[in-house]
């Protein structure tokens, strides 16, 4: 028999529904994972108790009787972004720490309303800013991932939901909850062989979930594969009056339609996404991509979205500019780090308190973000990128003259070691420039695994869809899954 | 006051300057709730206790904009006939200090909700137009307090996230008075709309004030803006100072710094606060968790709807009904007198008489009792029953008068203190005959003296007939059966 915590989402919903094994017993598989895998560093706080509690509910449900919720049993991974009642909430960071929200998030109570139980907090960058999961305060995930040439560099799981993308790659949880300002669900999915979508803007709630780039920010699951995914966004969103941008619309029964088959589809592929220096193996793997969605009756259409090269650099003025209002609000007054110097003033406690609260990435961005919104540069900055992201956004409107979704890779790379990158910011904001330009435009994307490098690590193909297309995005992904039928999974070595 | 048709002028040692004033006025929407949370915003509540999650600036908390705060705001952008943006979007103004939780200030800079008005103002016999720039919604910041502990301050988050209406009006005042006659209309349109209920006092009204003076015809000079000032009176003292300090600076060979001024109620005079170059650096941009504001033609029509005779329609109204312009302005500049009397009219009382009588007798006596009109003993029926009885013949004037106090006192119903009093005038010409025959025969030197040739003596005999009659006969009935029975 398989382990418990081989078990995905679906797999785990129908064997307690069909009495196969318990919740309970689902949920101590997975905490004594949890507990044995402290080398990733992928959890923050460990709630054991929690997935307990709903697993029993779930059980004693079943002994009633009672229809199952639609993740009943199911315990998942909270990415440490979203506030959590009672449970400590730092987003990865210094001046959070100790901070233990009275309120619980609306993403995060949508997934208890479901059934699910809480495995723990996932570690990610501090709040939610890198690429690598490598400026948490609270130290790096390392990638449950080893390159097959011999050599034990740790590996970066991909960021900024790098705890999340760790966690369900080394089945410590059947899923996890991610957020995606600029990739974040989909590159850390793609860096370790699971799957990964960003929603729409609008879709899921922020409500409650620590804000970095509140234009960009959307919450979405990462898991094991399609389906999965499709179940816990269904769980995860939905309409939330305390968010003004919330879409106010129903939540599609995204999982019972999903459909593999592609006849009549046309997929476009985006002739700038074919940038200098991207390794060989990734333009293969977009290649089978392409042959894999023909076989799946899609016709392929070519496409231009000639804004692409400007996506990162206006990403990479937005969201530092909202980030850096955003986390205006850590000053040490209310909750979480303060630092008062005796005899210090007001201004030197504020300077203190963030000296020491944020780490370098975040003061990078917030320092950013305050100079392109400062009076002089305002305009040769902010407006100029809002531009660009409109003329981006325009440039998927069009692609939907001709096409229903887009096929690209997820990311320019696979997984690369901890600390490689790490000193070049620059090269570490490239990884986002497949996933960028879609969040600029607020579309559903996601990431599935393709195939392995030669060095056995998982690449990723990204599937972006139209504004509220998720089922298109999802069936796509789907006809991709089936057909790479990817297996490949991490050695045990923790 | 000096007469309107004058200009106000300050003269100086090189001869007569002009003040140019422009006034933005922070009017604290009246709603239940705050601006983009749901907590409380009663006035005077303990530090602290009217602050949510989001007033708090808790992570992740968001902002949901308050319908009935921007329907207010929209009110009275219609009840000074502005434009009204049906899209508008919130801005967040960026900037550190201790009051303001989430680090900024949710405002609207570059869209408002409201453009270009106006507000007539009368000074003197003269009518004038003072131009609305815009009104913007904003979010108010929370209180600090210094003196309370040696070395730390003390914040109280009650006010932050408090809807206010910013009311930027354009330079267009040229002397204190009409700056006095600006706030005081604005703040009586405000109290008609309901949307601010204008008590300065109690800080949901403050102006900021900005002065510069000039040589008249020139170019505007440069201003100062004095913050915070939150009385009528103090804004037109804080002009004429500040008026006043600029044209010394200005006849001594200086120059006009533009900077922040505080007004300083107990000298009357203002200071620096800090001057344009450590001004903040405030960093706007849309507000990215707030959705630009669209008002759709259903909500405005509710919006206008529901708008009340506003002040000057009203006073017009009541000219045509015959009040004297002075009567229809005092029952119009506020909207709890203007609410009364309309009652009263509809209660059925006579306009003309019943403006007479408020005016005088009413508002004489609660100026008396120092009472407002919010809380006079009388109420707008028993009034119209007073008035009703003096029509009728009732009550004599001076019978009214008297019943009128009994009412101040007791808070009764003219009739039943008319009826227990025993305050009814009489017509009955039987009685009042059998009287006057009693005076004439009681005083048979006067009637004497009447007869031959001292007419003046009938006063005499009128009012000893009423003393007879305690006061309750009618004077006119009085008056023709004296002249038959003297012949």
């Amino acid at each position: 028999m398989t382990a418990l915590t081989d078990l995905g989402i679906a797999a785990i919903r129908n064997g307690v529904r069909d009495g196969d094994f318990s919740a309970r017993e689902v949920a101590e598989a997975f905490n004594a994972a949890v507990a044995a895998a402290k080398p990733l560093n992928a959890f923050l706080v460990e709630t054991p108790e929690h997935a307990l509690a709903a697993a029993d509910a779930a059980d004693a449900a079943r002994a009633a009787g009672e229809v199952l919720k639609p993740m009943a049993g199911v315990p998942i991974g909270m990415k440490d972004l979203f506030c959590t009642k009672g449970v400590p909430t730092t987003a990865a960071s210094h001046i959070l720490e100790g901070f233990t929200p009275e309120y619980e998030s609306t993403v995060s109570q949508n997934l208890w309303n479901a059934g699910a139980g809480m495995l723990g907090k996932l570690n990610l960058d501090q709040f939610a800013m890198g690429s690598s999961n490598e400026t948490s305060y609270f130290g790096n995930v390392i990638s449950p991932w080893r390159r097959n040439d011999g050599g034990n560099a740790p590996l970066a799981p991909g960021g900024s939901s790098g705890g999340s993308s760790s966690a369900v790659a080394a089945r410590l949880a059947p899923g996890a909850t991610g957020t995606d300002t600029g990739g974040s669900i989909r590159q850390p999915a793609a860096f370790v062989g699971i799957s990964g979508i960003k929603p729409t803007y609008g879709r899921c709630s922020r409500w409650g979930t620590i804000a970095f780039a509140s234009s960009l920010d959307q919450a979405g699951p990462m898991a094991r594969d399609v389906r999965d995914c499709a179940i816990m966004l269904e769980a995860m969103a939905g309409f939330d009056a305390k968010d003004a941008t919330s879409l106010d619309l129903p939540v599609p029964n995204w999982e019972a339609q999903l459909n593999a088959s592609l006849a009549g589809k046309r997929v476009g592929i985006p002739k700038e996404y074919r940038v200098d220096g991207m390794p060989a193996e990734i333009e293969a793997l977009w290649q089978q991509g392409i042959a894999w969605l023909k076989d799946a009756g899609a016709e392929i259409v070519d496409v231009s979205l000639p804004h692409t090269k400007y996506a990162l650099p206006a990403y990479y003025i937005i969201a530092p500019a909202e980030a850096s209002s955003n986390l205006a609000r850590y000053d040490g007054v209310r909750y979480g780090l303060r630092d008062l110097p005796e005899g210090a003033n007001l201004q030197e406690m504020y300077a203190r308190t963030r000296a020491e609260g944020f780490g370098n990435e975040v003061k990078r961005r917030i320092l950013i973000g305050t100079y392109v919104l400062s009076a002089g540069f305002y305009d040769a900055y902010y407006t100029q990128a809002q531009k660009v992201r409109t003329l981006i956004a325009r440039d998927f409107e069009r692609a939907w003259d001709v096409c229903d979704v887009l096929l690209t890779p997820t990311a320019p790379s696979a997984a690369f070691a901890l600390g490689e990158k790490s000193a070049d910011p620059l090269a570490m904001y490239l990884n986002d420039v497949f996933t960028v330009p879609s969040s600029l435009a607020g579309l559903p994307a996601m990431s599935v695994p393709g195939g392995v490098d030669a060095a056995g690590l998982p690449l990723g193909l990204q599937v972006i869809g139209k504004p509220l297309d998720e089922q298109g995005v999802l069936n796509a992904a789907l006809a991709l899954e089936e057909r790479a039928g990817f297996t490949a999974r991490p050695a045990k070595w923790w | 006051m000096a007469d309107a048709s004058t200009p106000f002028r300050i003269k100086g040692a090189t001869g007569d300057w002009e003040v140019v004033i422009g006034l933005e006025v922070h009017a604290q929407v009246s709603s239940n709730a705050k601006l983009f949370s749901g907590a409380a915003t009663t006035f005077g509540a303990e530090p602290n206790t009217q602050v949510s999650l989001v007033d708090a600036a808790m992570p992740g908390m968001l902002p949901v904009p308050n319908r009935e705060c921007i329907r207010q705001a929209v009110r009275t952008g219609m009840a000074i006939d502005a434009q009204i943006n049906k899209w508008s979007r919130f801005d967040r103004k960026n900037y550190f200090y201790a009051d303001l939780p989430q680090g900024y200030q949710i405002s609207q800079l570059y869209h408002p909700l409201v453009g270009e008005g106006a507000v007539e103002i009368e000074v003197g016999d003269d009518t004038k137009t003072i131009g609305v720039e815009r009104i913007h919604v904003e979010q108010d910041a929370g209180k600090l307090m210094h003196d309370q502990h040696p070395t730390r301050s003390y914040v109280d988050l009650n006010r932050s996230g408090v809807a206010l209406m910013e009311i930027v009006s354009r330079p267009d005042m040229r002397s204190p008075a009409e700056a006095g006659a600006y706030l005081t209309k604005l703040r009586s349109i405000l109290r008609y709309v309901g949307s601010c209920d204008g008590n300065m006092d109690q800080g949901s009204m403050r102006a900021d004030v900005n002065v510069s003076v000039r040589k008249p015809g020139d170019e505007f000079g440069t201003r100062t803006e004095t913050k915070n000032v939150n009385s009528i009176r103090f804004v037109m003292q804080a002009i004429e100072h500040e008026a006043a300090r600029q044209v010394d600076v200005l006849e001594a060979g200086g120059t006009i710094v533009q900077e922040t001024r505080l007004f300083n109620p107990d000298s009357g005079t203002t200071r620096s606060m800090r001057s344009k170059e450590d001004a903040h650096d405030y960093r706007y941009f849309p507000d990215p968790d707030l959705l630009p504001l669209e008002l759709d033609d259903a909500f405005l029509d509710e919006c206008r709807t529901s708008l009340p005779e506003l002040p000057d329609v009203k006073r017009a109204r009541y000219e045509g009904l015959g009040i004297t312009p002075y009567n229809a302005q005092v029952l119009t500049a506020e909207v709890e007198s203007a609410r009364w009397f309309d009652t009263l009219l509809d209660a059925g009382a006579k306009p003309v008489t019943a403006a007479n009588w408020v005016t005088s007798e009413l508002f004489g006596a609660l100026n008396r009792l120092g009472k407002s009109i919010g809380d006079s003993p009388v109420t707008p029926g028993q009034a119209a029953e007073l008035l009703a009885l003096v029509a009728d013949g009732t009550l004599s004037g001076s019978l009214a008068k008297q019943v009128f106090e009994a009412m101040l006192e007791t808070g009764d119903a003219p009739g039943k203190i008319v009826e227990e009093r025993g305050l009814k005038q009489t017509s009955d010409t039987g009685a009042i005959e059998a009287v006057i025959a009693d005076v004439l025969a009681k005083n048979p030197g006067q009637l004497e003296q009447y007869r031959s040739g001292k007419v003046a003596l009938f006063g005499f005999f009128v009012g000893q007939t009423m003393k007879a009659m305690g006061g309750k006969a009618n004077p006119a009935v009085v008056n023709d059966l004296l002249k038959k029975a003297l012949g």
